[in-house]
């Protein structure tokens, strides 16, 4: 009981620099962590939504704003291709499924896509999951002029849609009060949440955005692109060679988790920056039990003398002193955690605000136990220093009376 | 019990020479016995009983205690030496501030070789009188009541051997001398001699064998004190580490 009653008595006679040091660790070990969760969930989230899609066919462009645009709803449409283009990639012997989509408008910033019924009929998003309207709400009828919405389950949330409510879509993909469309939609469909960008969707009939108002007339039978399922997936390298290398009218963006994982590629200087910066948290931290523990001897070095006076041998001074480095490490990495759950919860609700995309707050990884090890063992090592200013306090010198 | 033979300790004064504090030919004390040491302030008394508990290490001679010899020891023996058979009360007690009586009893025992027993820690505290403070914190008690501490905290272990330094130092008269009698009775009680300097006459003539440890300490005959404090000269602590290194 000696060496857990030293330590023990110790971080409670400097309580506020206990607290203080162990707040620091537990920001760079929580940091640290969600830093790492976010970058390992967010990548493989990003690559693993195609919300059951393989490729996207749309306007010559970028492949990635392509993707983007198509099927995780956030870039701008980069041109429309024509209803023959459609027409030409549904009838290829390698599609199995092909589902046009028009985007150009949104309700309160949210956007409105047309689409066709059947992407709710045929199209599992993940294996073994089709998109599906809550009871209660149906799918919007395939009439030229129905003008009926299903609301994705996050959209509807934020924005308060229940079956039944009507609304007027505002033109443009940034929410303008000002750009409202005179055209009212019906809400007849909630979607049951799919944690995909799917669920911050409005959803009309394809005709509803080629024909709404103000749109260009040239335009009414153009979409802004073509989600694709394939028969086989080598199918798609023989689709990429006949659009993006043959020809140079439109562009496929396939596969789409590949062009996904690129977007990552370009931005891993940016994931370097925020690990490099928690890296350096951490070695702050280190440095500040380091500095807390230091500063501290001089006001233990009679306590430090007394207890060799005691008995007390040089190594169990020094192994006290590290051991309460390592503790205030402990108090902090359990504390990282709570800062981890936080962070982590926040971003991923600020994450699945913008994109749709969720992940997943409980998930394991051996980061999680690794990282605060790690601290734990950062700050013994940041006790190594005043541990050796322990180790060689002068008894005799130090006990010599002061008055 | 104890026996003391040709020791020396020597420091290097602030001009850089080489001073000789203690020089003691022969020492000795029988177990059981009380024998007070005069010496006046500076002469090295607080340097001979640490030589004696091995706090510091002896630049010569030897120091027998029961049976075993703690100059021969490293410094590591000699804390386990110390900690086992030795309690050592000190002028300004030592108690550590941030712990309760109780715990400073405990670690105090918890260095030795029967470890930390808090039963016994406490029956040694009520046996001073201690028994409603036991986690009072030392700056709620009076000085009286901390010497009393310290002085549980010393004879927990069951030393063979008590060096009490200027025990009385810090007190009034009347707790002076509730205190040494406490000192005494208890290490009677538990057989444990008793080493105790001081240069107070009112405490020295208590005891019943008095020693001069200016006679004693050749050192003390050749030179004059280093300084007149008491306290160790500026050199010692190079010193020390010299001398436990080796």
């Amino acid at each position: 009981m000696t060496l857990p009653l030293i330590i023990y008595r110790s971080l409670r006679q400097h309580a506020l620099s206990t607290i203080i040091t162990a707040g620091s660790i537990a920001l760079a070990c929580g940091l640290l962590m969600c830093v790492w969760m976010v970058k390992t969930q967010s990548q493989t989230a990003f690559t693993q939504t195609t919300t059951g899609f393989d490729a996207v066919l749309g306007a010559r462009g970028s492949k990635l704003q392509l993707v983007l645009n198509a099927i995780f709803h956030l870039e701008a449409s980069q041109g429309n291709l024509a209803w023959a283009d459609y027409e030409g990639i549904k009838r290829h012997p390698a599609v199995k499924t092909a589902i046009p989509i028009a985007v150009g408008d949104n309700l309160r910033g949210y956007r409105i896509v047309g689409t066709l019924p059947e992407l709710f009929e045929k199209v599992e998003f993940a294996p073994g999951k089709k998109f599906a309207v809550a009871p209660g709400g149906k799918v919007f009828g395939s009439a030229p002029d129905a003008r009926e919405a299903v609301a994705g389950a996050f959209a509807a949330q934020k924005l308060g849609l229940k079956v039944g409510d009507t609304f007027k879509p505002f033109h443009g993909l940034a929410f303008d009060e000002k750009n409202q469309h005179e055209e009212v939609f019906t809400v007849v469909g909630i979607m049951a949440s799919t944690n995909t960008p799917v669920d911050r969707v409005i959803w009309i009939p394809l005709k509803g955005v080629q024909t709404m108002s103000g749109h260009d007339a040239k335009a009414a039978t153009d979409v802004s692109a073509v989600l694709i399922q394939l028969r086989a997936a080598s199918a798609g390298f023989m689709l990429d060679m006949m659009y993006n290398k043959q020809g140079n009218r439109l562009t496929l963006a396939y596969p789409v988790g590949a062009i996904i994982a690129e977007l990552f590629g370009k931005i891993a200087w940016f994931d370097q920056v925020l690990t490099l910066v928690a890296y350096l948290v951490a070695l702050v931290a280190a440095g500040s039990v380091l500095a807390s523990i230091y500063n501290s001897m001089s006001a233990r070095r009679r306590d430090l003398a007394i207890l060799r006076a005691l008995g007390a041998r040089r190594r169990t001074i020094f192994g006290a002193v590290v051991a309460e480095a390592a503790c205030i490490g402990v108090l902090g990495a359990l504390a990282g955690y709570a800062v981890y759950f936080g962070l982590l919860t926040g971003v991923a609700e600020v994450i699945r605000a913008q994109t749709g995309v969720v992940l997943e707050v409980g998930a394991k990884h051996a980061v999680l136990w690794i990282c605060p090890l790690a601290m734990i063992g950062l700050c013994a090592l940041g006790g190594v220093v005043p541990a050796i200013k322990a180790y060689r306090t002068p008894v005799a010198e130090t006990l010599a009376p002061t008055s | 019990m104890l026996a003391v033979t040709d020791l020396t300790k020597s420091f290097v004064s602030p001009e850089g020479t080489r001073v000789e504090i203690v020089s003691v030919k022969a020492f000795a004390l029988a177990a059981g016995e009380q024998v007070a040491l005069r010496g006046e302030s500076g002469s090295g008394k607080t340097t001979f009983l640490h030589l004696i508990a091995g706090i510091l290490a002896a630049d010569s001679g030897r120091v027998m205690l029961d049976g075993a010899e703690m100059t021969a020891l490293g410094e590591a023996g000699r804390d386990k030496l110390r900690a086992g058979k030795i309690g050592y009360v000190f002028q300004t007690f030592n108690l550590l501030q941030g712990f309760s009586v109780l715990e400073n009893v405990v670690l105090g025992m918890s260095f030795g070789p029967r470890g930390a027993d808090r039963a016994h820690a406490k029956e040694v505290l009520e046996r001073v009188g201690l028994g409603h403070r036991l986690d009072h914190f030392p700056r709620q008690l009076s000085t009286g009541q901390q010497q009393r501490v310290a002085v549980a905290r010393a004879l927990a272990n069951r030393p063979k051997l008590v060096l009490a330094d200027e025990p009385t130092g810090n007190l009034d008269r009347k707790s002076g001398r509730e205190a040494l009698a406490l000192i005494r009775e208890v290490c009677r009680e538990n057989g444990a001699a008793l080493l105790l300097v001081s240069h107070d006459e009112d405490v020295l003539a208590q005891f019943e064998t008095r020693r001069d440890f200016g006679a004693l300490n050749e050192a003390g005959k050749r030179a004059s004190p280093l300084n007149a404090t008491g306290e160790s000269p500026p050199q010692q602590n190079q010193q020390n580490r010299k001398g436990t290194a080796a």
